[in-house]
């Protein structure tokens, strides 16, 4: 897994509640059998019109956003559907941290998989950062996994993450190989449970 | 063990903690894994490129759903990357020895739909799938939850998930539902008043009398739409219900075994006293049938009601989200729900393809007729469920009012295949999500329950089923 320390770059504001799966990426693009290629895919039909044209309008096809590394978003990001296809969109596109004041769990733990930050901060903070991040696109914003922190100019916001997840994250650790260590245990556990539950393996 | 009185939730959770590490996370042990094609060729993928191999082939089943077309399944799957990836499919769990349910087997269907129907969700059971509905199968008192690709991966591969404990909530709904009023109506009248992120965080238990008087069809429904709370997993205690429902299935334990089992399953249920982060309780006598009037399953109403006004919400981001919604959906403030008109109904999906939710359209339906201009759809869950619905007559009575009767799959729930909206088309839905596109490009989707949208197919409207006199 890529890892992800610190990053600075420019963050698209999408001052919206539910951003739902579905519009991070419909459901014509869930038909691939890879993980990547999905970017240019990323918010379909709120970036493109019908005839395959952008919208001019949307932040991400602004001349000013199209570099965005970062998302700055509203509660409940993410909800809906289990697919990892919203945050490989994302991360296709280029986007690696999502700041907001909330998301949905299934999302939220799908990014991790994908060294990507979901960032929880307090509403009034996001909306400081939604306020920057539309009046002064050219102004960077530093997400630093390390120190825990979300800075912008004199901003500086601090915030809370799982420490097992932050470690993977900062190391570009694969959970599988982790849990693979503990292969003795599993196979303990499912000695024991054939004893207790023998109906669960015949 | 402590002897802390303990929920349905945290005796399944300890029951399946294999390492417990010191900041809380576990390793979580898996029964159960569900997969279908569109969330696992990646992490088949995932497993040979670092040359692993599936730990457990016989807790694992795969079917093929989101994507199958439900025409004549003669014709095959003309559309190629559909086509490629059920290849796929059937490639990765050959080479793994995955029992598959394939797209000429009549027990093929919705991947929520045949788990329980084959007895192979179990109370007391972990149980996931790439597939944020996994939730259903938490009707059995599983715990059951959605899980993304790396996860199903990570499943595969070890058979156990690194999980947190979650926060609890009960749901209680008590008292005796009015007639007319289903498990679809309870679920989204909850979701209406916890909103669509108000369990994000929880494992919602749903307890009280009008949860336990459910057939297991009804505890499916409703806990197949905890993720329209936010809530991963919901779940209801076994009982009685559940433990006759499992007996006899193909899966299901035989003999001793299952003797052994009940015993087992009868200690799951929450212990008295044992306490939730949040408690609420409502009453189903207040329950009407409900329809959606937006683009999120939170934006609920009764039939009764009106399309509400975003100029009355103070809060400016929900009157923006509304206005959005309204917007979105062709409505007008103030409208009486009753009085909008459908150009579609689709009766299907994980949360209403059952037998039980095909046999109360046959009800409505009756020998009324599709309203003209309307065209009706009805996709069983699975193989078993149209063979069963075709010998009880139900089919007869569907296609004689001039339903068009289909073939299994995730069909227009989520519009993968050839069924979905063309824009600006309105459908009455028994599936689970109103987001925008979700079933086609600009199409508006209003959810609510088989016997409502039965009542919709007949009159062409959005219509209160208690009024049709049934």
């Amino acid at each position: 897994m890529q890892s992800f320390k610190v990053l600075t770059a420019t963050a698209a504001p999408l001052p919206m509640v539910n951003v739902d799966t579905d519009m991070i990426i419909p459901k014509q693009f869930l038909r691939t059998i890879k993980r990547t290629g999905l970017g240019k895919s990323l918010f379909f039909e709120m970036r493109y019109n019908a005839d395959g044209s952008e919208k001019p309008d949307f932040v991400l096809n602004r001349p000013a956003y199209r570099q965005s590394k970062i998302l700055i978003a509203e509660d409940n990001f993410g909800c809906g559907s289990s697919r990892e296809h919203a945050p490989w969109a994302l991360n296709d596109f280029g986007i690696r941290a999502v700041i907001a004041p909330s998301f949905a769990d299934i999302f939220h733990g799908n990014c991790f998989k994908n060294g990507m930050v979901p960032v929880v901060l307090p509403k009034e903070q996001v909306q400081q950062l939604m306020q920057r991040a539309t009046e002064y696109p050219d102004q960077p914003v530093t997400v630093d996994l390390e120190q825990q922190e979300v800075r912008a100019g004199n901003l500086v916001f601090p915030f809370q993450i799982d420490a097992f997840r932050k470690h993977c994250l900062l190391n570009g650790l694969d959970d599988i190989g982790l849990t693979l260590q503990h292969g003795a245990d599993i196979e303990a556990y499912e000695d024991t449970l054939k004893q207790t539950q023998p109906w669960q393996f015949t | 063990m402590t002897d802390k009185p303990r929920t349905l939730y945290e005796k399944i959770w300890d029951a399946h903690v294999v390492k417990r590490h010191e900041d809380g996370t576990c390793v979580i042990y898996i029964d159960r894994h569900l997969v279908h094609e569109v969330t696992s060729p990646q992490a088949f993928e995932g497993l040979r490129l670092a040359g692993r191999k599936v730990r457990r082939p016989d807790a694992t089943l795969a079917v093929a759903d989101h994507n199958v077309p439900t025409s004549d399944r003669a014709l095959g799957i003309t559309e190629e990357e559909s086509r490629i990836q059920i290849e796929t499919l059937e490639a990765n769990v050959r080479e793994a020895g995955i029992q598959y349910f394939g797209m000429n087997d009549k027990r093929q269907g919705i991947v929520h739909i045949i788990g329980p129907e084959q007895g192979l969700t179990q109370p007391g059971m972990t149980i996931v799938c790439g597939d944020s509905h996994t939730s259903t199968h938490g009707a059995f008192g599983a715990l059951a939850f959605g899980i993304g690709t790396s996860e199903v991966e990570h499943v595969l591969a070890t058979q156990t998930l690194l999980l947190k404990p979650a926060k609890t909530m009960r749901i209680s709904v008590e008292g005796t539902l009015p007639v007319g009023v289903t498990a679809k109506d309870m679920i989204l009248a909850i979701i209406g008043h916890i909103g669509t992120a108000g369990g994000t965080g929880y494992v919602v238990e749903y307890a009280g009398s009008a949860v336990r008087a459910l057939s297991m069809e009804g505890r499916m429904t409703m806990c197949n739409m905890s993720i329209e709370a936010g809530a991963r997993a919901g779940l209801v205690a076994p009982d009685d219900t559940t433990f006759q429902y499992v007996k006899g299935r193909p899966m299901a334990p035989k003999g001793d075994d299952l003797d052994k089992a009940v015993a087992y399953w009868r200690t799951l249920p929450s212990d008295p006293g044992a306490t939730y982060d949040v408690d609420i309780t409502l009453k189903a006598e207040d329950i009407a049938p409900q329809v959606t009037w937006g683009t999120s399953p939170q934006d609920v109403i009764a039939i009764t009601g009106v399309v509400p006004d975003p100029a009355r919400e103070q809060d400016e981001g929900k009157r923006a989200a509304i206005a959005r919604a309204l917007d979105y959906m062709g409505l007008t403030p103030g409208t009486k729900m009753s009085d909008i008109t459908v150009d579609k109904v689709f009766i299907g999906s994980c949360t209403n393809a059952r037998i039980e939710d095909l046999r109360e359209v046959a009800k409505v339906v009756g020998k009324n007729k599709v309203a003209s201009g309307v065209y009706a759809m009805v996709v069983p869950g699975s193989g078993l469920v149209k063979a069963q619905a075709e010998a009880e007559g139900i089919a007869t009575i569907l296609k004689e009012a001039g339903f068009d009767w289909r073939e299994p799959g995730c069909s227009m729930c989520l519009g993968m295949n050839e069924d979905r909206l063309s824009p600006g088309e309105r459908c009455a839905s028994t599936s689970n999500r109103n987001f925008e596109g979700r079933q086609g490009y600009k199409g508006r989707t209003h959810l609510l329950s088989p016997a409502m949208a039965a009542a919709a197919a007949i009159t062409g409207r959005l219509t209160d089923v208690r009024t049709l006199g049934h």
